[in-house]
């Protein structure tokens, strides 16, 4: 039985996707797994975002603001971790605010639909990066391209393949 | 279906993390001077309420300092101008004395040099208040020896003679008064003519002919021959000189030698002997009898 609604009512009404013990962890640990392992092997990969996705992903899912936003901090924290030379934090924080916002919407909008998530993943990815360069740009002084036309075409790179993986994530929800 | 947190409660969660990791940021990050961002962050927060709060306790501090002190400052105040009021009358009392010492200092000295000459000084203590007469009254009577007719001079010059004597007072006629007058020569041709008061500051210097030469600033002494002023004493310097068409002698004006509007010290003559300078090596004017003598009376150099 579907457990998601299409519903734009109060949000008392609107259901709360549960998954498999284990399936969150492993999710992250494997997004960013690949996230490091990926580029060495296949160049195009440092454009892809798999952490990014699997925030996205739980947080529409699991329409929790705290819980969005405390998954997107901790792979946030673990991305800097493994990314040499980035201060731990910088990645925390966009992750956060995309964890809070991506539940925020999830519980508004329909998020099972293919277009909306494509089109959210966009607009998420762009957040990303826009909140990752203020971030490096007020406390690292760096300074950071902000929108450019290769970052909207990683944004629909992701967004195409957060379509599938979503797909294949959705076979871990638990049955209610 | 579960439950979802409010949204209050997760906006202030989600500011948490944020600042959190901020903060996470600011102890990894130096700033350009190699100081942590956190202690930068510190610094530029508490400061400003560190200035404030030192400008509060400034404003408070000068304010209560500035208010008792002003309180005080006022009678301070008050206190100083008074005592600056006493010092101004003092300074004035005393710039007059200065001056007046100066004068005494030259009647000391004009007597000195004229010890043979019997002379009372005195000071003058009155005026007439008729402005139509020219009288003085000196603080010497007939106890010093005064008598009438007895000539009254200065250092500068000649001032009058004495007209009424009391036992502490005397009554002089000044020179410049209409009834006044003194028998007088010119110094360079010692014509001889009699100087009368006008009433006016300036003197008449009369019957002194037409065919005479007579200078303006040449000098006027006393002639003697009133039996008042010994001979040789400064009357005054001509100051105007024009023949006078309706009679055959010359209209001549003579300025007083003697300051006859300012007199405060006095000398009087208690003879008409003539005033004769000490002889000694430290004179150095010369005899009144042979040379015109001076504007001033000789004064000996100490």
């Amino acid at each position: 039985m579907e457990s998601s609604e299409i519903y734009a009512g109060p949000e008392p009404h609107i259901e709360v996707h549960k998954y498999y013990p284990g399936v969150v962890p492993l999710a992250v640990v494997l997004s960013l797994v690949l996230q490091v392992f990926l580029p060495v092997h296949v160049s195009w990969a440092n454009y892809l975002e798999l952490p990014l996705l699997v925030t996205i992903y739980f947080a529409l899912s699991k329409r929790n603001p705290s819980s969005g936003l405390l998954l997107g901090m901790a792979i946030g924290l673990l991305q800097d971790s493994l990314t040499p030379g980035t201060p731990i934090g910088l990645y925390g924080i966009a992750k956060t605010l995309v964890g809070y916002g991506g539940s925020t919407i999830g519980s508004r909008l329909d998020v099972e639909h293919p277009i909306a998530r494509f089109m959210l993943t966009i607009m998420f990815y762009l957040l990303h990066h826009v909140i990752f360069a203020l971030t490096k740009h007020a406390l690292l002084n760096q300074q950071e391209t902000y929108v450019t036309l290769p970052i909207f075409i990683a944004a629909g790179a992701n967004a195409m393949i957060a379509v599938g993986f979503f797909t294949f994530l959705d076979r871990f929800r638990r049955q209610s | 279906m579960a439950s979802i947190p409010s949204r209050q409660k997760s906006f202030t969660l989600l500011a948490g993390v944020v600042i959190a990791q901020v903060l996470l940021l600011a102890v990894q990050i130096r700033s350009a001077q190699q100081v942590r961002l956190i202690r930068v962050w510190t610094v530029e927060v508490i400061s400003p309420v560190q200035r404030l709060g030192a400008w509060v306790i400034d404003r408070i501090g000068s304010g209560w300092g500035g208010y008792i002190g002003l309180r005080h400052t006022k009678v301070e105040n008050d206190s100083l101008r008074a005592e600056l009021d006493r010092l101004k009358i003092r300074n004035a009392e005393l710039e007059g004395r200065a001056v007046e010492a100066d004068r005494l200092a030259a009647l000391l000295n004009f007597r000195q040099t004229h010890t043979t000459t019997q002379m009372v000084p005195a000071r003058v203590i009155g005026a007439s208040p008729d402005s139509g007469t020219q009288v003085v009254y000196i603080d010497q009577g007939s106890g010093s020896g005064i008598r009438r007719d007895m000539g009254v001079i200065t250092p500068d010059g000649v001032v009058g003679k004495v007209i009424a004597v009391y036992p502490d007072t005397s009554q002089v006629l000044v020179l410049a008064d209409k009834e006044s007058g003194v028998g007088a020569l010119l110094a360079t041709t010692r014509t001889q003519g009699p100087v009368k008061g006008l009433g006016e500051p300036l003197l008449s210097m009369d019957y002194i002919s037409n065919d005479e030469k007579v200078s303006v600033g040449e000098t006027v002494l006393t002639s003697g021959q009133d039996r008042i002023f010994p001979k040789d004493l400064p009357v005054g310097t001509v100051t105007e000189t024009a023949p006078d068409g309706k009679t055959p002698f010359m209209r001549i004006r003579v300025r007083p030698a003697a300051h006859l509007d300012r007199l405060e010290e006095v000398l009087v003559l208690l003879t008409t002997q003539e005033l004769d300078p000490k002889k000694e090596a430290e004179t150095h004017l010369a005899p009144a009898k042979s040379q015109p003598a001076a504007a001033k009376l000789p004064v000996i150099a100490q």
